[in-house]
């Protein structure tokens, strides 16, 4: 509880109506430390801005980078906020060497990323605490079986799992759909390369819960395993999962970013911020500066807000440092 | 003791075998093997008398057996793309990774250690806090931004170190260095930072950390009742006692620096195993992407083994319980 506390029960008084839903999330404890912390709240607008700018890209963009007939080559190369020489055209971020605005084509491209990086901690999360519930309360060879895999992969780094997987992934995948797929590839990759951080932890807080009373009185009545541990036991190991699912996320973005920048990731046809940082070090050496450094930007501030609030989430989700 | 070791040999024994049976099934079902080794014009006999001498009518298993041994012997069959054996190719391209490992080893093992204990002794100092802060920022940067955001200031701006290349090397029988001549050095400089910059912070904030705990110990009060000298008290006793954690931790980063090479080679166009992988994955060359499947879990099963089996020479308090079930 907040604040001072009422000496009288809003209940008892039938002049006044019981506090609404909002009003007691923004008491709630959690507001309140929210509230409190700076850099909690400064990292989430950027992260809400950001991922509001990116679904709704295509309202906000002055140009849509994917039609080639709204494209002018004599923009080419234009100067953030020059007018360019031939057209006398205006762009906030210059453009790239095709006319293309850098402004639209890093909205576009922050849609793939946060698309890429959510899905793939979702395919994780999903995957992560199946295995970790099954783990901690089935018990027995396949918890040996699931930590062995886990540990197993813990001792390769993260994203050379994601580099195999997508490597072995495009492979399997039939030469003429290897553009359209490379995305969905690039989830499948990045997913099952960061499920462990989940089983492991959804696991080891199973452990502790299918031992309190409220699970034997469950399964006394006669409630199935399923049942137990999908209405019971999940509800209750939840607060771990949401942190590691905002850090995740934040490796996810860098992990999208990282392999689309060396080429193995979105296609050109569709760029990511990666692939937009790697044709923008092209031109580097030319001078061409802008086309490189605000898709750069954009990520650092991405990837640096969502890492913050994770680590905010995580001190403020931990019952031992209240 | 023994039977740990030989449970722990025997695991990592699995985990190759598994790798194996992935990179096998990679050859076996990505594209037919036949189709592409025969050109347009084949009949039936051709195809079938192909398969018989590849060994493709043979079962799975055994099949799978013949590409171990082979894989044990280091024949990885030819490069899809380059037309020669996989085992020249990896063999002509080590020693640039390798050279570059060693050096952001050395760089991140050195730095690491003496911002570390600096850090710790002047706790308190505007140096080591600003120290400490710009860790936090360099954790957070992607491995590829900060070899652009170093290209850019020291190749473009100052105009003072190669952004790209290993400089000129010297042969020396199948060994190829950069050692030996300024331009290799000078080349090896922005990659190394690149690529053990990470490393470096982490071995850092680790060592300041064990720094702190061992300095509050009554053993270094002692030391410093005794009258030794700060310099003495600060190397002698407490840096020794750190070492232990820093030297587990340095291990099982050494196949992460070898792993990050991958994208410091990409973006510095390091003639190296990483670069010469992710260009297979982007031309889907299966047998360089088997091969460097199977030398990468070997050296990374090698290396956590080996760190296994020292934490246990190391720390006698793990002989007792026998660690994993």
């Amino acid at each position: 509880m907040t604040g001072i506390p009422d000496t009288e029960l809003p209940s008892d008084r039938p002049d006044v109506l019981p506090p609404s839903r909002l009003r007691r999330a923004w008491d709630s404890d959690f507001a309140f430390k929210f509230r409190r912390s700076p850099v909690a709240v400064v990292s989430a607008a950027v992260v809400a801005f950001l991922v509001l700018a990116a679904l709704f890209a295509p309202l906000i963009a002055p140009y849509d980078p994917f039609n080639p007939a709204s494209l002018n080559l004599m923009n080419g190369f234009t100067a953030p906020m020059e007018p360019n020489a031939f057209t006398g055209d205006v762009f906030w971020m210059g453009t790239d060497d095709q006319g293309r605005d850098v402004f639209s084509t890093i909205l576009y491209g922050m849609r793939i990323s946060l698309f890429v990086g959510f899905a793939a901690v979702m395919l994780a999360m999903l995957i992560g605490v199946t295995v970790g519930l099954l783990a901690g309360y089935v018990g027995g060879w396949t918890e040996t079986l699931i930590m062995r895999v886990a540990d197993v992969q813990l001792t390769f780094p993260a994203i050379l799992v994601a580099m195999l997987i997508f490597g072995v992934a495009k492979g399997f995948t039939p030469v003429e759909y290897r553009d359209q797929m490379a995305i969905w590839v690039l989830i499948l990759a990045i997913g099952l390369s960061d499920w462990v951080q989940f089983a492991r932890v959804v696991r080891g807080a199973t452990l502790v819960e299918k031992n309190k009373e409220y699970v034997q009185a469950a399964r006394l009545i006669g409630r199935k395993g399923p049942a137990i541990m999908l209405r019971h036991i999940l509800p209750n190991v939840l607060s771990p999962v949401l942190v590691i699912a905002t850090i995740s996320l934040a490796l996810a973005i860098i992990a999208e970013a990282t392999l689309s920048f060396l080429g193995v990731g979105a296609p050109p046809t569709q760029p990511s911020l990666g692939t937009l940082i790697r044709i923008g070090q092209g031109f580097l050496f030319s001078g061409e500066w802008w086309i490189l450094l605000f898709p750069a930007a954009t990520l650092l501030a991405l990837a640096l807000s969502v890492n913050l609030l994770g680590d905010w989430l995580r001190d403020a989700l931990n019952p031992r440092l209240k | 003791m023994l039977a740990y070791v030989i449970r722990r040999v025997f695991q990592s024994l699995i985990v190759l075998l598994v790798v194996g049976l992935v990179a096998f099934s990679m050859f076996r079902f990505v594209g037919d093997p036949v189709d592409n080794m025969l050109g347009q014009e084949r009949t039936q006999a051709d195809i079938e008398r192909l398969r018989t001498q590849l060994g493709l009518d043979q079962p799975f298993p055994v099949q799978y057996w013949k590409f171990l041994m082979n894989a044990a012997q280091g024949n990885f069959g030819v490069s899809y793309r380059q037309g020669r054996p996989v085992s020249d190719i990896i063999a002509e391209r080590a020693p640039a990774t390798l050279e570059l490992a060693a050096v952001s080893g050395l760089f991140a093992i050195g730095l690491g250690i003496a911002l570390g204990i600096f850090t710790a002794i002047r706790r308190r100092g505007i140096a080591a806090n600003l120290i400490m802060t710009l860790s936090l920022i360099g954790v957070s940067l992607p491995t590829f931004l900060i070899g652009i955001l170093l290209i850019y200031v020291f190749s473009v701006e100052l105009d003072l170190l190669p952004s790209f290349g290993r400089g000129d090397t010297v042969d020396l029988g199948w060994w190829t260095t950069g050692f030996l001549t300024q331009s290799g050095l000078v080349a090896l400089i922005l990659p190394s930072i690149t690529l053990g910059l990470y490393q470096m912070t982490l071995i850092m904030r680790l060592v300041r950390s064990e720094m702190l705990e061992v300095l509050r110990q009554d053993y270094i009060r002692f030391a410093r009742a005794r009258g030794l000298k700060e310099r003495a008290v600060n190397f002698r006793h407490a840096l020794k006692n750190t070492l232990v954690p820093v030297i587990t931790v340095t291990g099982l980063q050494l196949g992460s620096i070898i792993a990050f090479a991958i994208i410091t080679e990409t973006v510095f166009q390091w003639p190296g195993v990483g670069l010469l992988f992710i260009n297979a994955i982007q031309f889907v060359d299966i047998p360089v992407m088997a091969a460097y499947l199977m030398l990468i879990s070997v050296m990374f099963v090698a290396i956590n083994l080996i760190v296994d089996l020292l934490y246990f020479a190391i720390d006698p308090r793990l002989r007792i319980d026998g660690r994993h079930a």
